[in-house]
């Protein structure tokens, strides 16, 4: 009796299947809970990458409700890669299919959120501009395009997701109120740092990132929000070395 | 078949640990911490960022093995392109002093299943593992160790034993082979074969590296003892054992200490890699 690796997965993710036969003891018995070994290492080590994936969802939810969660996600999404470290990329759609879940709207751009802190942090490295870059005439600067670090995220969210992380990972952070958030993740050295952007930031951010000049992208974010605070959101991305180079343009005169 | 130039296994005969990212300082700022690290592989594949600094850190100061969790040489399926391309960049820069992965299958239709599948030993599976060798030594220039496994069951269709299909498969592809004693001593406890039977039929003149771990207990359905290779404590005493008994017949090879759940603080690691040490020191060299 052989037995398939289709067969053998199969029964490994489902743990009501029966177990394939031609698995034996060493008296030849059928293996039974022998199996049940691979089922609960595929199982827990699955569940462990996701709490360490999604520590803040693992808290909003509860430790006991993030395994149960993980145990079906991770049977509809098994890993597709070998690395651990990006495991979880469909969980926030997931979250947002859960209609038990639908009270905790939030949830998934929490999720998204995590994500981007994870690949901020395994992101290549890079050289950040030097402090000065933009010291240059304030026509200059207009015109001028930026380019960004690998490790740089932006995240927009209906929600204050910036708040909730905070409140769930700093002791003494203060108790989110309800608004729309968009956050800036920059990797200074080797840990992420996620930051609140002003309003308008992170529309001006894409627009760089589309190859906007800074005075082009300015103008569409003003024109949306009046409000957009240029220097406070240069300031953020400066300070996160997330600029690794400011390309001037001179006009032909 | 492997070019004998690719053959550069260059562990020193002595201690290594598991490297863990919470030893980071600690390792650094011991005098005499352990004579090698050993990563794994998967941690590693990441663009930059702190893991990768701290590797090329580490592997200034100390030989660095390459063990790889993740390639699934025994599966059905082609190994996956993409991540030997992954090995083969890691392997590339990094240039480790050993590289070893494992008899085991852990990918299939794309899925990664996160743990290491046991293979029946066939003819099958041998020209199967064989070919997925020679692919791997080729893309990644160099010979590799290939590690026996944890077994907990066994499979009706298997024709070899363990010991003789990798003798086998370590002819066929030139590789070698990376001796897990604590993997021995499981699978000897969980299909009651006798593990001195096991090293004496097994080919010590191929082995490049020696691990060692801890295991938990359980029982299976009919009360029997199933040990789980957890690698989350203490080598055990029947396990040092084993291990004076192949380093007798072997002679001084590079040894390893796994531990990789419940990472406990560096001394007791260390305390670890020093009971290795004391097992070499009992070898004539």
């Amino acid at each position: 009796m052989s037995v398939s690796q289709t067969a053998f997965r199969a029964a490994l993710l489902d743990p009501s299947a029966a177990i394939p036969e031609g698995l034996l003891d060493a008296a030849a018995h059928p293996a039974g809970r022998r199996f049940n070994v691979y089922r609960n290492n595929v199982a827990a080590s699955l569940t462990e990458a996701m709490h360490q994936a999604f520590p803040v969802i693992a808290k909003l939810l509860g430790a006991q409700n993030m395994d149960g969660l993980s145990g079906i996600f991770l049977r509809q999404h098994p890993p597709s890669s070998p690395l651990m470290m990006f495991y979880g990329e469909a969980f926030p759609d997931f979250l947002a299919g859960m209609e038990q879940l639908s009270h905790l709207g939030y949830l998934p751009d929490v999720a998204r959120l995590e994500l981007a802190l994870r690949r901020a942090y395994h992101a290549a490295d890079s050289q950040a501009a030097p402090a000065d870059a933009l010291a240059i005439p304030p026509e200059d600067i207009m015109n001028a395009r930026l380019e960004f670090a690998p490790s740089m995220q932006v995240l927009r969210s209906e929600w204050p997701i910036y708040s909730i992380w905070r409140f769930n990972s700093e002791e003494g952070a203060p108790k989110p109120e309800p608004g729309a958030q968009d956050v800036l993740i920059t990797r200074p050295e080797y840990d992420p740092l996620p930051q609140l952007l002003p309003a308008g930031g992170a529309q001006w951010i894409a627009g760089l990132q589309a190859g906007k000049t800074i005075g082009v992208a300015f103008e569409e974010t003003a024109a949306q929000s009046p409000e957009f605070d240029l220097g406070a959101t240069l300031a953020l991305l400066l300070q996160g070395g997330a600029i690794t180079s400011v390309i001037i343009e001179r006009l032909a005169k | 078949m492997l070019d004998d130039a690719l053959r550069s296994n260059r562990l020193p005969a002595a201690p290594g640990v598991g490297y863990k990212p919470q030893h980071f300082a600690q390792i650094l700022e011991q005098a005499q911490p352990v004579a090698w690290l050993e990563i794994h592989a998967e941690n590693y594949m990441g663009d930059g960022g702190r893991p990768l600094a701290q590797l090329r850190h580490l592997s200034e100061k100390f030989p660095i093995s390459v063990h790889g969790v993740g390639l699934s040489i025994g599966g059905e399926g082609p190994l996956d392109a993409e991540h030997l391309a992954r090995l083969k960049h890691l392997v590339g820069w990094l240039d480790p002093a050993s590289f070893s992965e494992h008899l085991a299958w852990s990918t299939h239709d794309s899925h990664f299943l996160n743990d290491l599948l046991p293979l029946p030993y066939t003819d099958a599976t041998l020209a199967r593992v064989c070919e997925h060798i020679d692919q791997v030594q080729e893309v990644v220039g160099r010979q590799m160790l290939l590690e026996n496994p944890s077994s907990y069951l066994a499979f009706e269709e298997s024709t070899w034993s363990e010991p003789d299909f990798l003798r086998e498969v370590s002819q066929r592809t030139g590789c070698g082979l990376l001796l897990d004693v604590n993997n021995v001593f499981v699978s000897a406890t969980n299909l009651e074969f006798s593990p001195q039977g096991y090293i004496d039929a097994y080919p010590l003149d191929k082995v490049g590296e020696i691990h060692l771990g801890g295991h938990d207990e359980d029982q299976d359905d009919h009360g029997h003892p199933l040990l789980i290779d957890s690698h989350g404590r203490e080598v055990v005493d029947p396990v040092w054992a084993l291990l004076d008994y192949v380093l007798d017949k072997s002679g001084p090879k590079p040894l390893l200490v796994e531990w990789d759940t419940d990472v406990p603080d560096w001394p007791v690691l260390r305390a670890e890699a020093d009971r290795a040490q004391a097992a070499l020191d009992r070898v004539p060299a």
